[in-house]
């Protein structure tokens, strides 16, 4: 098992969003969550990766049989949780390639491996920029800093092929894309598809499942998991809305 | 249940023990406390100095009885009482001056050593010459042999005094008159000791001049007087390091630094200033106030200021440049940070006279924990400067919410010719970019020191390569225990 949150409460200045969520994701599955504004999807994967400011009340988190809730964000890291940033944070003057270099030679050191060197890293580096498509002056230049949207969702994801994480959480991950940038992301994520990669996509939008195929969608509203099922769900959601959803779980 | 991952605070700066914080024990030649007459004409008959210097000397300190202390910068503090601090502190054993290296007190080695300035030339970063300035007294200088065989001088100014009287007389006062402020007038009433740096016409230094100061002995003040003269065509890469031991009173340090750049001259100035800063509850630490100014008299003259400020408990200065030649330059490129109680007001004085005169400014501002600090900067273009330009850019990094930064940028423009850029910005360290960095499995601390790198990177690639990995390591321990 990748991870099992079992009735997971939280809550954002004392407010609760999360009321009770569980959810249980193998290796190598594509989990879509979906659902309307406001419904905790955001919060879901922040509490995930570990961000201050979120507060679990009630229930647990397993990532490969570790207790995820008591770990450091950088611990996360470290043990292959991504989170791709609905917003991706610019960090002026501090160069993009040396960022990843810490996070995986700091990630290296903590499973016992030796760290790479300049040349090893810029090799893998390299190979990896080729995925997503990102032009090679992008590597020396400063943390998303002056990218356009796109430029910096394509860096989310040449980030995630450069860590290689085990659970990799996409959060809006095709939010402001043109249609050319989505079709670049989407062939990223899914040359990064294998048997021991599972992958939680938040997203508003079918489109994105598209072009990356879901082993299970779920329907996220009012912090619960109010339906789950396979990529018909979410042609259903795209066709009729949230609203029945709701109803069907009240009922 | 609660979210059990450990709290972090990014405000919660605690301070990394000081690693230069320790204190020599050695025997020395301390005048008492108080300030006279007599307190300086000993000084100046311990250094053996002709007539018109102990003369020069009197009338500074006659102007200086009738001044009064400034207190217009943005700092506070408890007033320094001048009768309580001894004007003169010399290592017994250095007494007679150190004749070669080899004569240098091996405890004086040592604490070098400890620095990480070895004295012993082959021990030294190769092509980096040092000056070691202990308390009142240079120690030793190295390279002094190569250095003269191209004709530059090197030397403490003491030396200086005695070695080439013309040119100290001709220049020392010259950029900076005894006059010129409270703190410049006591300095040259007395100053101790200092570097002094004589470039020929047409000569590139071959290597880095540096001076290392040092402050030892208790309740003593540190005067040094630094005066570098680059004669036209030339060049220099010059660089001070300062530390002192970690005690509970204030010290004064209050040192006067004159630059004369000649037609076609570069004087490349750089700071890492690490006196101590005091302790977190803001007892102790050095009070650095100090004057620098350059002249550029010839045209097409250059002279640049780095300056990175990590210590002392206050930093007042405001290295200056008087832009008098045409197409003269002058640079300021400033790093300060003031953690735990540490203020600042540092910035600089861009006086534009000569035609097409150009400045740039670039200044970089931290703040954490208690610190607080200000830019204060004046931009002057004179009737006469024609076409000048300047550019100026300051930024704050705030961590946390108990720092504070300030800008108090002053203009005066005289011809309309002149071409002016501003661009400030504030911002905090991100809990964003804190957690962005930790979400791809950089801890905390590695965080901040990065950003903060990140932040302070256009002013780091001004300094020479072997400063810039010591001012990176510098901000790195200053930054531990800022997190966590």
């Amino acid at each position: 098992m990748m991870l099992k949150i079992e009735n997971l409460h939280a809550s954002v200045d004392g407010k609760e969003i999360l009321k009770g969520i569980d959810l249980t994701i193998g290796a190598g599955e594509v989990h879509a969550i979906m659902g309307p504004n406001g419904s905790g999807k955001s919060t879901l994967s922040n509490v995930i990766a570990g961000r201050d400011g979120y507060e679990v009340t009630q229930g647990s988190v397993t990532y490969k049989g570790m207790d995820l809730l008591a770990m450091l964000p950088e611990e996360r890291a470290w043990a292959g949780v991504f989170l791709a940033f609905q917003y991706p944070v610019e960090i002026p003057g501090v160069n993009n390639t040396y960022l990843l270099k810490a996070g995986v030679n700091a990630s290296r050191k903590h499973r016992g491996e030796q760290e790479l060197d300049a040349m090893e890293f810029m090799q893998l580096v390299k190979e990896k920029a080729k995925l997503v498509e990102l032009d090679q002056s992008f590597l020396s230049r400063g943390v998303n800093e002056g990218f356009s949207g796109g430029e910096k969702k394509r860096n989310e994801i040449f980030q995630m092929a450069v860590l290689e994480p085990s659970l990799a959480l996409l959060d809006e991950t095709d939010s402001g894309l043109d249609i050319d940038a989505l079709r670049i992301v989407a062939k990223g994520v899914n040359e990064l598809r294998a048997a021991e990669r599972s992958i939680i996509m938040i997203t508003h939008y079918q489109r994105l499942l598209d072009y990356i195929q879901p082993d299970v969608v779920h329907v996220l509203a009012d912090g619960k998991i109010l339906k789950t099922g396979d990529k018909s769900l979410a042609l259903k959601l795209e066709e009729r809305g949230y609203d029945w959803v709701r109803e069907e779980a009240h009922a | 249940m609660s979210n059990t991952k450990k709290e972090q605070q990014p405000e919660s700066f605690t301070n990394r023990e000081y690693e230069a914080g320790f204190i020599t024990d050695i025997e020395t030649d301390t005048l008492p406390p108080g300030l006279n007459e007599d307190v300086i004409r000993h000084i100046s008959a311990k250094k053996d100095e002709p007539e018109w210097l102990l003369n020069w000397r009197l009338e500074a300190f006659r102007h200086w009885q009738t001044m009064t202390e400034p207190h217009w910068p943005n700092v506070t503090y408890t007033p320094t009482d001048y009768q309580a601090i001894s004007y003169y502190s010399a290592p017994k054993s250095q007494a007679d001056g150190p004749k070669s290296l080899d004569e240098v007190d091996p405890k004086l080695l040592e604490t070098y050593e400890k620095l990480g300035i070895p004295l012993r030339e082959q021990a030294f970063l190769a092509g980096v010459a040092v000056d070691a300035v202990f308390d009142s007294v240079s120690v030793a200088t190295t390279f002094k042999g190569k250095l003269k065989e191209v004709g530059v001088i090197f030397c403490p100014i003491s030396e200086a005094v005695r070695d080439h009287p013309e040119l100290v007389q001709q220049y020392m006062g010259s950029v900076v008159p005894t006059g010129d402020n409270f703190f410049a007038a006591l300095n040259a009433a007395v100053f101790t000791d200092g570097s002094f740096v004589y470039i020929p016409k047409g000569v590139r230094c071959p290597m880095e001049l540096s001076t290392y100061f040092r402050i030892n002995a208790l309740n003593t003040g540190q005067f040094e007087r630094t005066l570098i003269i680059a004669e036209e065509g030339s060049y220099v890469s010059y660089l001070e390091g300062c530390t002192a031991p970690q005690r509970d009173e204030n010290q004064l340090h209050a040192a006067v630094v004159e630059l004369v750049a000649m037609d076609d001259a570069q004087i490349k100035y750089s700071t890492v200033q690490n006196w101590y800063p005091g302790d977190e509850n803001g007892l102790g630490g050095i009070y650095n106030f100090v004057t620098k100014r350059a002249d550029c008299r010839g045209a097409r003259s250059k002279v640049s200021w780095t300056q990175v400020e990590t210590g002392s408990a206050i930093t007042w200065k405001y290295p200056s440049c008087v832009l008098r030649g045409e197409d003269s330059v002058g640079e300021f490129y400033s790093v300060a940070l003031t953690k735990m109680h540490q203020q600042a007001d540092t910035g600089t004085k861009m006086i534009h006279i000569g035609k097409n005169s150009r400045s740039t400014i670039v200044s970089k501002g931290i703040a954490a924990g208690h610190g607080n600090q200000s830019y204060r900067g004046l931009v002057k273009i004179a009737k006469s400067a024609e076409g000048a330009r300047n550019y100026t850019q300051c930024d704050s990094l705030l961590i946390g919410d108990q720092c504070g930064a300030h800008t108090f940028p002053y203009v005066e423009v005289k011809n309309p010719t002149a071409t002016m850029e501003h661009e400030a910005t504030t911002s905090k360290i991100g809990e964003d970019q804190l957690f962005y960095c930790q979400s791809r499995g950089i801890s905390e601390e590695d965080a901040v020191n990065m950003i903060v790198n990140g932040f302070c990177k256009d002013v780091f690639n001004e300094l020479p390569m072997e400063f810039a990995v010591e001012a990176n390591r510098l901000m790195e321990v200053s930054l531990e225990g800022a997190v966590g």
